[in-house]
């Protein structure tokens, strides 16, 4: 669009050519400031020994309190030590996922079939998790048709969903099934930049099929990897609230227990408001951080990152 | 590409072999659930019965259980109220969302570079929930259906995706309609709009499918549970597996509507197949729009 220079136009000049933009913009700003920034100032609960009665004006203030009860409580811990797992795990079984289904994908001749495919494991993205839970438990719940088909066969079946030991690959499976074919969508973009002609040069001077891969996608795939592989390290203390909540009742605390599903049960459930708003206030701080450090550490080893240094 | 480039070696066996095979096994994992949570859902008592629980082989199908959850009762009425805050939301997000797309759209326009920081810093932090849940209290919304759409009405990525394809608009388009001495307003709404019906659809569904799916709002705002949304419905029933609550106010029973009444199990996958059929019924709209172009292009951008 038009990109001529502001500098030398009077700001009273820009003012007045410029403020219909203005009133459009507006309602967002507003509802930002109302429902992002103006409760962001919330927060300040956290030092509070915070009554709903007396509000955040009232409420006597107590410094660090709610956090060095925090520290010294064995279940905040467990949370983000099973946050952390979750994250670990997710690593190493979900993020290679969508970059195999891409490169399966990819090899794929018929661009009908190549449709089909996309169309198919990408509609779980658009579930809710309710859904996908609900889903789930009609397939390997305790009453699910994997329970069902086992008894048939004069087995005992076990509840998959309400196994605390392998809880942590349920919600890893689950978040393939709705989110790997998602996930496929910015590796496929990738491959599809990558320059055709290097692939015939390459097999002209003998490079087999896996060197092929090795030595011209992999590499054509590296910024993308790299981009993504610190987003979601900058995001290890998010795992998602949804799918958990969802699940804690039938797991259980020790295994379902996230950050966020902490903050909720501490803040709203308990009623312990300023205690749950220290939890969520440490996970949102170490958050921001972990995203600052990882988009740094992008730029270092010569990445875009997430946002650019203007 | 549809063939084989002549450089290209012939494929082995056994890519040739399993590639179908893992291709197929994929699609199942998608489609084999929905499959059998309809075949269910459609399943008389006796079908369900002799299956022992849901049903894979389809046998006496029948529509009771959608009769009885959609002639009153809680499952009709959460559907409503979930129809109505998608309409409602998508349409008030889209809105704002497209004005401030355009007000955001011409670097070098007044105030431009702090306005789109405080859109662009919503990416890095939220407000968390304690302090969202005090903020919604405070103005009254508890209970309230505004709480399921104000929270949550911008998506600072979809502003970001429509702004990034309206600066790829032409500049001399807009300019020329300037000289012809239209407004800001008329801009948008006769020469912006029209060419950007592409990026306003994915993004207006986008809105749909989150207002359709949400549940968090609902789980931390909504207490009366005759003002549940449909998917708090679904967890409640299905998830928690708590009774279906039947008779007056509850589900309505079939020999109340002159039908066979549909057994327990086909009631609850019929809730969930009401869940997922709006969801498959825009999706091919998604597919549709969904080009590279419109996300991945404009997210680079």
């Amino acid at each position: 669009m038009r990109s001529e220079k502001p500098t030398g136009m009077r700001f009273r000049h820009r003012l007045r050519r410029d403020w219909p933009l203005l009133v459009m913009v507006l309602p967002v700003i507003v509802l930002l400031g109302v429902f992002h920034y103006f409760p962001t100032l919330g927060n300040v609960i956290a030092f509070q020994d915070y009554s709903p009665y007396a509000g955040i004006r009232g409420s006597e203030f107590i410094g660090f309190a709610n956090f060095s009860r925090m520290f010294s409580e064995p279940a905040f811990w467990r949370a983000v030590a099973n946050t952390l797992s979750i994250t670990a795990v997710q690593l190493v079984f979900f993020f290679p996922i969508p970059i195999g289904l891409a490169l399966l994908l990819n090899s794929v001749l018929s661009a009908k079939l190549r449709n089909v495919i996309q169309g198919v494991v990408y509609l779980p993205h658009f579930f809710s998790w309710v859904l996908v839970v609900s889903l789930f438990q009609q397939m390997i719940g305790g009453a699910g048709l994997l329970a069902q088909t086992v008894r048939d066969h004069g087995h005992s079946a076990v509840d998959l969903m309400t196994k605390p030991d392998t809880f942590i690959l349920l919600v890893t499976a689950q978040s393939v099934w709705k989110d790997a074919g998602w996930g496929m969508i910015v590796f496929l973009a990738a491959l599809s930049t990558i320059n055709p002609a290097l692939y015939e040069a390459a097999a002209a001077d003998g490079a087999n099929r896996w060197r092929r891969l090795w030595h011209i996608t992999l590499p054509g795939l590296r910024p993308v990897i790299v981009l993504l592989l610190i987003l979601r390290l900058g995001d290890a203390l998010t795992v998602g609230f949804e799918q958990f909540i969802l699940q804690r009742s039938a797991v259980g605390g020790g295994a379902a227990e996230v950050l966020d599903t902490y903050v909720y049960y501490q803040g709203l459930l308990v009623g312990d408001f300023g205690y749950g708003a220290a939890a969520g206030l440490f996970k949102g701080v170490i958050g921001l951080v972990l995203v600052l450090v990882a988009n740094r550490f992008a730029h270092l080893v010569g990445e875009q990152g997430v946002y650019s240094r203007s | 590409m549809t063939a084989r480039a002549v450089w290209e070696e012939e494929p082995t066996a056994i890519g040739r072999l399993s590639k179908p095979v893992v291709l197929t096994l994929i699609a199942l994992a998608v489609a084999f659930p929905l499959y059998v949570v309809v075949v269910t859902s459609l399943s008389s008592t006796e079908a369900v019965t002799r299956a022992g629980g849901l049903v894979v082989v389809p046998r006496e199908l029948t529509v009771a259980a959608y009769v009885q959850l959609l002639s009153g009762g809680v499952v009709t009425r959460a559907l409503f109220i979930s129809v109505m805050i998608t309409a409602v939301g998508t349409a008030f997000s889209l809105g704002i969302t497209v004005l401030a797309a355009y007000g955001l759209s011409r670097p070098g326009s007044v105030f431009h570079r702090p306005l789109l920081f405080v859109v662009l810093l919503t990416f890095l932090f939220g407000p968390g929930i304690i302090p969202s849940y005090l903020l919604v209290n405070s103005l009254g919304l508890i209970d309230h259906y505004a709480s399921l759409i104000l929270p949550t009405a911008i998506s600072a990525f979809n502003l970001i995706v429509m702004r990034s394809f309206f600066m790829g608009i032409p500049g001399e388009l807009i300019d020329s309609a300037r000289i012809d001495g239209a407004g800001e307003f008329a801009i948008l709404r006769r020469i912006v709009l029209p060419l950007s019906k592409a990026v306003v659809a994915v993004v207006g569904l986008f809105y749909a499918v989150g207002y359709w799916n949400a549940f968090f709002n609902a789980l931390l705002y909504i207490n009366d549970n005759n003002k549940w949304p449909l998917q708090m419905v679904l967890r409640t029933y299905i998830v928690q597996q708590q009774p279906l609550p039947t008779g007056a106010g509850g589900i309505a029973t079939g020999t109340g509507l002159g039908l066979q009444p549909a057994p327990g199990l086909a009631i609850k996958m019929a809730i969930v197949v009401i869940a997922i059929v709006p969801v498959l019924l825009v999706y091919p709209f998604i597919q549709r729009h969904f080009t590279k172009g419109v996300i991945i292009g404009a997210v680079k951008g």
